[in-house]
């Protein structure tokens, strides 16, 4: 085999052509959708699929610390809720015209509201992970789960930014002039926030530090053995997850304009761990589907039957029985992409 | 470069080791034998720091290693090739060995993919599989491949050629003599008595985990009986 075809590409090429070709045009037709669905009357569908982008952010940042590095986070929603928090607050302080503890001025602007959502929740996520990830196993999903909980509670407790009831948004982030009240156009960020995030975590995943993760995943002792600390690796890949779960919680924030306790409660983390076990853990792209399935499931059975989640439950167990690989994994079978480790 | 002494260790209450002495010079082949259950693995582990050592002392390059955490025991320097390969099954080829790759000591002319698959021309005709589609030789050869990556001063081979056919036995005993013409430091557990007599500089008998004889090869005819009994052949 020739030298050239040895160096960067992992695969035969016509393999990585095929997928590309694949992706661009997967991303061409969504990014058409918006404004291919009002003409068929479908208008209130575009709200419906920007939920979809949004929570296949959350699900994907999970799937790098789930599915790649084996570590089960149970508070996944701490982050996602961090992330609409700070968006809803700094909006708060920018409306009342009071700096945010005396010092920080409020914001409406999505430039700088996003980041900083994103730079918090990978804050919150150094903290909380440096913590929890000194256990392991069950002690570790436990511990990830109380750590939410007690957000969840910190949030609630806050009067000042309606506690309970939560916050709303007079208006979504100003951002550039374009109108985020507007569905094609929330729409279209979420949709450029998510191949975004999505590049960088096939990066990520490709490289010298994501197959480590696969390493630590398979067998933390034999990573050890070859002189790895597993530690510092699963921390960046926690940090990097939490911002990746602020970066949707913002984005909600700014679709729904309102922010609540309940952005950070334990059955929302337990709904980002559905999404990804339904995709296909530790694929690329299996979050994706897990989450648009997940949401548009849960519309449909919901206009049918007020008790759709006693027949969601029955299809996971389905999925979780005859689909290893999830829907990801069902269709790679068929088309000859997707799969475990993308 | 590497002397143990006096090495203890146990698995719960069991113990294993009861006083284990080796020692390996630079560029030396080093053996380790003994019947299975006698304690060579136990060693090797206790080495690696993968079980804690309970007595004894493990020095590596002039410093005690016992009590360190097992990663950076590797990271000082001493690259494990584990029983039974161990490669990481999901990964390819390529990133099996890329993924740990290290040149802590700045060498001269560190491993590289190029020289691993100059060395195992098989790997790279198989650069992109999975390594769990390799064969079993392929993976040992991958695993070899993967310790060599990581540039280590003292190379340690647990079992390499085990449960492998004829041929691919005959093509690691290749590599390993290949190593070792290049300098490279090896403690080898095996029992290939034939091949390890030509190889190896200083054998090891251990019986019932402790070190019971020790010599070259030529101590190894000399005391034909006592080894034959030791080792079980």
């Amino acid at each position: 085999m020739a030298r050239a075809a040895v160096e960067p590409g992992l695969r035969p090429l016509a393999w990585e052509m095929r997928g590309r070709v694949a992706l661009a045009l997967a991303f061409v037709l969504l990014a058409a959708l918006p404004f291919v669905l009002p003409l068929l009357g479908a208008q209130a569908v575009v709200g419906l699929a920007t939920r979809m982008l949004i929570y296949a952010i959350a699900a994907a940042s999970l799937n790098l610390i789930l599915g790649y590095a084996g570590l089960v986070s149970f508070g996944h929603a701490a982050y996602y809720g961090v992330g609409a928090y700070v968006v809803g607050i700094l909006y708060a302080h920018w409306a009342s015209d009071e700096p945010l503890l005396g010092l920080v001025p409020g914001t409406d602007q999505f430039l700088l509201a996003v980041p900083a959502a994103v730079i918090v929740s990978g804050l919150a996520a150094l903290v909380l992970g440096a913590l929890s990830l000194r256990t392991s196993g069950v002690q570790f999903i436990m511990i990830t789960l109380a750590f939410a909980q007690m957000l969840f509670f910190l949030f609630v407790s806050l009067d000042h930014y309606g506690g309970d009831d939560g916050l709303i948004m007079r208006r979504p982030n100003a951002l550039l002039g374009l109108n985020l009240r507007d569905d094609a156009t929330m729409y279209l960020v979420a949709l450029g926030a998510l191949a975004l995030y999505l590049l960088l975590l096939s990066r990520i995943v490709r490289s010298r530090f994501g197959r480590v993760l696969s390493g630590i995943r398979q067998d933390e002792r034999r990573v050890i053995a070859l002189g790895i600390e597993p530690y510092p690796y699963k921390l960046a890949a926690f940090v990097i997850a939490g911002m990746g779960a602020g970066l949707a919680g913002a984005l909600m924030a700014n679709m729904t304009r309102f922010v609540s306790p309940d952005m950070l409660h334990w059955t929302k983390s337990g709904e980002f761990m559905i999404m990804v076990i339904l995709g296909g853990v530790g694929s690329l792209f299996g979050p994706v589907l897990g989450a648009a399935c997940l949401i548009g499931l849960e519309y449909v059975l919901a206009g049918l039957t007020e008790d759709w989640q006693f027949y969601l439950g029955p299809l996971l167990v389905l999925v979780v029985l005859f689909a290893r690989g999830g829907l990801s994994g069902l269709l790679g079978r068929r088309a000859g992409v997707g799969g475990s480790d993308g | 470069m590497l002397e143990v002494q006096g090495l203890e260790a146990a698995y719960g209450r069991s113990q294993v080791l009861f006083g284990v002495d080796l020692a390996v010079g630079e560029g030396q082949v080093v053996t380790l034998l003994g019947r299975n259950g006698m304690g060579k693995t136990t060693t090797v582990r206790a080495i690696m720091g993968l079980n804690r050592p309970r007595a004894g002392t493990v020095r590596f390059r002039g410093g005690t290693v016992s009590g360190l955490a097992p990663e950076r025991i590797a990271r000082r320097g001493i690259g494990l090739v584990p029983e039974g390969r161990q490669v990481f099954p999901t990964l390819t080829v390529r990133e099996n060995l890329v993924a740990t790759a290290a040149d802590r000591e700045r060498r001269a002319r560190p491993w590289t993919l190029e020289r691993v698959f100059a060395l195992f021309p098989r790997l790279e005709e198989r650069h992109w599989q999975r390594a769990a589609t390799l064969s079993g030789g392929e993976q040992q050869m991958l695993a070899i491949g993967r310790a060599l990556m990581t540039n280590p001063t003292l190379l340690v081979l647990d079992e390499a050629t085990e449960g492998l056919a004829p041929v691919i036995r005959a093509e690691i005993w290749q590599v390993i003599e290949a190593l070792k013409a290049e300098g490279q430091s090896i403690l080898l557990i095996d029992k290939n008595l034939g091949v390890l007599r030509r190889l190896a500089d200083r054998h090891y008998i251990l019986e019932k985990g402790r070190t019971v004889w020790s010599g070259s090869g030529g101590d190894l005819d000399r005391d034909a009986d006592t080894v034959r009994r030791l080792i079980g052949l």
